[in-house]
């Protein structure tokens, strides 16, 4: 090699290491083990899915510390719902945690219907339950594919991406909506299905099966993949309970808490399905966890298909339900209803409700508190997301920041449902 | 859920160890027990039916009963996961003192969502480990969910790129 200090040669200069060496290092000098640094990550990140900020302190490349910062998207939708009728409530509730619509109106209708002491006819049960898994799928697919991205493996997003939009077109074909449908009313669902929906979802559920194996395909056989999920963002079940983390990342450390499972809601209890748990805990078992959980739920809508009962989709109260549109030619009775619902809305005896569901994140409730009013006087929603986040640091202490941007993507945060 | 025996039954329990005081009011709702104690003794409450197989502190909310005094509302949601079995514990404080005992300590996920309680209702959080506010910004004034917040009328933060009047009508 030649020579680095060509400056030598020039008349007057000195070598550049020569310089160096004059220079006193002592006092620059500092023990490795006593420099911290601190780095603020996002809001505007594209690791950070949305707009979350990460105060962290490294020390090297070893994160010591992490304080997420939250509140960029908080719209107030607590407060607009304490604004509307039960039932205009349901599209602000829905824009919550964005990527599970549907499930954020199951836990507000389910809070009402609580209240109101109102059934749900089993068509409108089945109807609810094969939206709701197609949603977790469409949720798991996002997250897949986001997650992916952040670790690299760009073309993971591309694919997944791709059958994600599938699921969007057949919530369009049923609901009208991609997202946010506003198809779960207070007693049932908006609409019966189209003709074809059935047979458009089978055609789908025919297909995933190839197309996830081809995704694992891509995944576990990528080595830098797996050496950035395998071991890294390790947390113990006890640790996560006590911080209140539900849903797959609790079932990935073992525990096989599924409310679907542990608490039935909307006939769940008809349905043959499995919950998926892992053993170690780190960021592959979250990954294989909810991979599973994408072949449990089409197991689920493949039986709410099958066994899809006749008969209403929507409670036939006309007090908290909207009569049929062809009724209302020829019936005043159903006028008048129409007319108070959609003008009032419907009251709602004085009460508390807190009605739990499992969201693709974990316990997703909602709290409903009406006062006899149209208006429901404070609506609150235990989002996943929220809760979960504080898992973050216990997963990502004393890691490198490398794997925070791994633990970050499994730990699938979203910051709509964060921030409400 | 605990039914309406088991309900009381925690409750008797909790007025034989804390006094007759204690418990301010049970209710049975819709196959929910709810716990109703006075807002001293939250961290022995929780401790209590901790020790019941309540292990698991779901959410904490606040509520807002405006007109009803004491005005505010502190909830906290347990689970037995064993049992599958929940129970509601509720405080009730003024809004001149709204300070309750934080259980952060107990039950590290009240953390946010205790920091949420406080930045939306006011209640005062003793002994939380960094009481902040969590989603609205720090220098807000007032807060936000209490029933006497108007909705509306917020000023709007970033206006630089706001389009102004032309004035070509003038």
């Amino acid at each position: 090699m030649s020579e680095v200090d060509t400056r030598a040669d020039r008349p007057g200069g000195i070598s550049y290491r020569r310089q160096e060496e004059s220079i006193e290092l002592e006092h620059i000098a500092h023990p490795e083990h006593e420099e911290l640094l601190t780095l603020n990550l996002g809001p505007h990140h594209p690791a950070t899915h949305g707009v979350l900020r990460l105060l962290t302190t490294l020390e090297g490349e070893v994160v010591r510390d992490i304080k997420p910062i939250i509140g960029y998207v908080h719209t107030g939708i607590e407060k607009t719902a304490e604004d509307k009728a039960y039932w205009k409530a349901i599209p602000v509730i829905e824009r919550m945690d964005y990527l599970a619509y549907y499930f954020n109106a199951m836990a507000f209708c389910g809070a009402v219907e609580t209240l109101l002491d109102l059934d749900v006819p089993p068509r409108g049960q089945y109807l609810r339950i094969a939206h709701l898994e197609l949603n977790r799928i469409a949720s798991h697919l996002l997250w897949l594919a986001a997650g992916g991205l952040d670790l690299g493996a760009i073309s993971v997003f591309w694919y997944a991406w791709r059958d994600r939009d599938r699921v969007l077109d057949l919530f369009e074909m049923s609901s009208g909506q991609r997202m946010h449908t506003r198809y779960f009313q207070v007693g049932g669902v908006a609409e019966d299905i189209p003709t074809g929906w059935e047979a458009k979802v089978r055609e789908f559920l025919a297909d995933l099966p190839s197309r996830l194996e081809q995704y694992e395909n891509l995944i576990d056989s990528n080595e830098i993949v797996l050496q950035r999920l395998r071991g890294t963002g390790i947390v113990d079940e006890r640790t996560l309970l006590g911080l209140g983390v539900t849903g797959p990342l609790l079932r990935a450390s073992g525990n096989p808490w599924d409310l679907r499972k542990a608490a039935p809601y909307s006939s769940y209890d008809h349905f043959d399905f499995k919950i998926p748990v892992g053993t170690v805990g780190d960021n592959y078992d979250r990954y294989r966890v909810r991979m599973a959980e994408i072949r449990e739920s089409m197991k689920i809508v493949e039986q709410a298909l099958d066994g899809m009962p006749e008969g209403a989709y929507i409670s036939g109260n006309r007090k908290y339900a909207l009569p049929p549109r062809h009724e209302l030619a020829t019936s005043m009775e159903a006028l008048i209803h129409h007319f108070k619902l959609v003008t009032e809305g419907f009251r709602v005896p004085p009460g508390e409700a807190y009605y739990p569901i499992e969201s693709p994140r974990g316990e997703l409730a909602c709290f409903v508190r009406a006062d006899g009013s149209s208006k429901p006087a404070r609506v609150h929603m235990r989002d996943p997301s929220f809760v979960n986040l504080q898992a973050l640091k216990p997963m990502v202490e004393d890691e490198y920041i490398a794997d925070l941007i791994a633990t970050l993507a499994m730990l699938d945060p979203i910051l709509g449902g964060i921030d409400r | 859920m605990p039914d309406a025996t088991g309900l009381e039954l925690i409750a008797q329990e909790l007025r034989d160890a804390h006094g007759d005081s204690a418990v301010l009011e049970t209710t049975y709702f819709r196959d929910k027990a709810t716990v109703q104690v006075a807002p001293s003794l939250v961290r022995e409450t929780l401790g209590h039916l901790k020790e019941h197989g309540f292990h698991f502190l779901a959410s904490v909310h606040g509520v807002d009963y405006y007109p009803e005094e004491p005005r505010l509302g502190v909830h906290y949601e347990l689970l037995d996961m064993t049992e599958v079995d929940r129970i509601t514990v509720k405080l009730r404080v003024s809004t001149d003192a709204p300070v309750v005992l934080s259980v952060t300590p107990q039950w590290p996920t009240a953390d946010h969502q205790e920091r949420e309680v406080y930045d939306m209702f006011g209640v005062v959080f003793e002994e939380h480990p960094d009481l902040r506010r969590i989603l609205m910004p720090e220098d807000y004034e007032g807060y936000p969910q209490r029933r006497d917040f108007p909705i509306g009328g917020e000023p709007v933060l970033f206006t630089h790129n706001e389009p102004t009047n032309p004035g070509y009508w003038q």
